[in-house]
């Protein structure tokens, strides 16, 4: 029997919500959502934590600006708060070495951390999913359980693609679908709302290309203040994650 | 204090197993090598969490199994006794054995693409029950 199954429901009891954000496919902003979603609900006044499931290519702790930051240890590992986020993830072990890790390896670490970090009270658990439909969606959802979906794509087909086969996988796993964010949107009209009610998903609003947001990675002050932040606060507000 | 957390999770899954059959005579833990365990700290954790459980009168049996890695580029087959880690390594290998995929390499070829065959990580072997 394996014993960290039984002790993660434990873990995750103080967390009122764990939303997931996912996308199906890489470089559609997800993680620089997950962490806007983590610092706004902070701002909001949420107990918030954020954990960082992209293990072979972790960056919520370079959005973050978390350099130096390590779990402390008691009972367990506690995650460091940064800008008011309780953030987890295993670049605090690997700093920067690759870490190859196969299906079965990806697993293990997820039940391994999920097993041994100790959240506390948490008003929202923000979840960093990597691209792909495998363990990466199958283990959240299995091990988790109580999870919501917070679908990103950008206007592009080819996101749009992989989004409609997401949403159809988690409509099979009967996850709840929060909705669809539309990111990177430019200039111009878009099909992704039309699309998404096809889907009978909700869609939830769509958020600006902002070139300017490199320049505010690793500092929470100038990322709240992006232009892309305010409108992902409105996004937030409409999806009945902030109030 | 990472055996804490282990030990909570083996005191949470021994209870979710026998339900309200009686009390547990004896549990054996399989401790593998990988995971760099204080089994004293372990075991005195398991014995502070059974308290007041059924549980409290348990034996805690520990069987250690031997790491074994295995090459999935050349095949190579080699033990963790082979192995050269640092302080900060081991620390986070005892937290997440799979962080043993980015410090450790295939002594013959070099491949990062390994398995642990065996010796990871923790798991009940057996409960036995009183009467």
């Amino acid at each position: 029997m394996d014993p960290r199954t039984s002790i993660i429901a434990e873990r995750l009891k103080g967390a009122a919500r764990i939303i997931a954000v996912c996308s199906g496919k890489g470089g559609v902003g997800k993680s620089l959502i997950a962490a806007l979603t983590s610092l706004l609900s902070s701002r909001n006044g949420l107990q918030v934590g954020l954990l960082d499931l992209d293990f072979h290519g972790p960056s919520c702790h370079i959005i973050l600006g978390a350099k130096g930051a390590t779990p402390a240890e008691d009972k367990g590992l506690i995650p460091p708060t940064i800008a008011g986020v309780k953030l987890m993830s295993l670049a605090f072990f690997v700093g920067g070495e690759p870490l190859p890790l196969r299906g079965a390896d990806i697993t293990n670490a997820m039940l391994e951390l999920l097993a041994i970090t100790r959240w506390g009270h948490l008003d929202l658990l923000v979840l960093d999913s990597p691209p792909g439909m495998g363990e990466e969606i199958l283990d959240v959802v299995r091990i988790i359980g109580r999870v919501e979906a917070l679908i990103v794509t950008t206007p592009s087909p080819l996101s749009l693609s992989t989004v409609s086969r997401l949403v159809q996988l988690l409509k099979s796993l009967k996850t709840p679908i929060i909705g669809v964010l539309e990111n990177m949107r430019r200039e111009g009209g878009s099909e992704v709302a039309r699309e998404v009610k096809k889907w009978g998903v909700r869609y939830l609003g769509w958020l600006p290309y902002d070139p300017g947001i490199e320049a505010a990675i690793g500092d929470p002050v100038k990322l709240l203040n992006t232009w892309l932040a305010r409108r992902l606060e409105e996004v937030l507000r409409g999806a009945g994650i902030l109030s | 204090m990472h055996e804490w957390a282990l030990a909570e999770a083996i005191v949470k899954c021994v209870r979710d197993a026998i339900g309200d059959r009686g009390g547990v005579k004896e549990v054996c833990v399989v401790v593998g090598e990988l995971q760099n365990i204080d089994l004293d700290v372990l075991e005195w954790a398991l014995s502070e969490l059974s308290k007041g459980t059924r549980l409290e009168r348990a034996t805690f049996k520990f069987e250690l199994e031997k790491v074994e890695f295995a090459c999935r580029s050349c095949g190579k087959r080699w033990s963790l006794s082979d192995v050269s880690l640092g302080d900060e390594e081991r620390e986070a290998i005892h937290f997440i054995p799979e962080l043993a995929h980015s410090f450790i390499k295939c002594p013959a070829c070099g491949s990062p693409d390994f398995e642990v065959v065996r010796g990871r990580g923790v798991w009940i072997k057996y409960i036995k029950l009183e009467g």
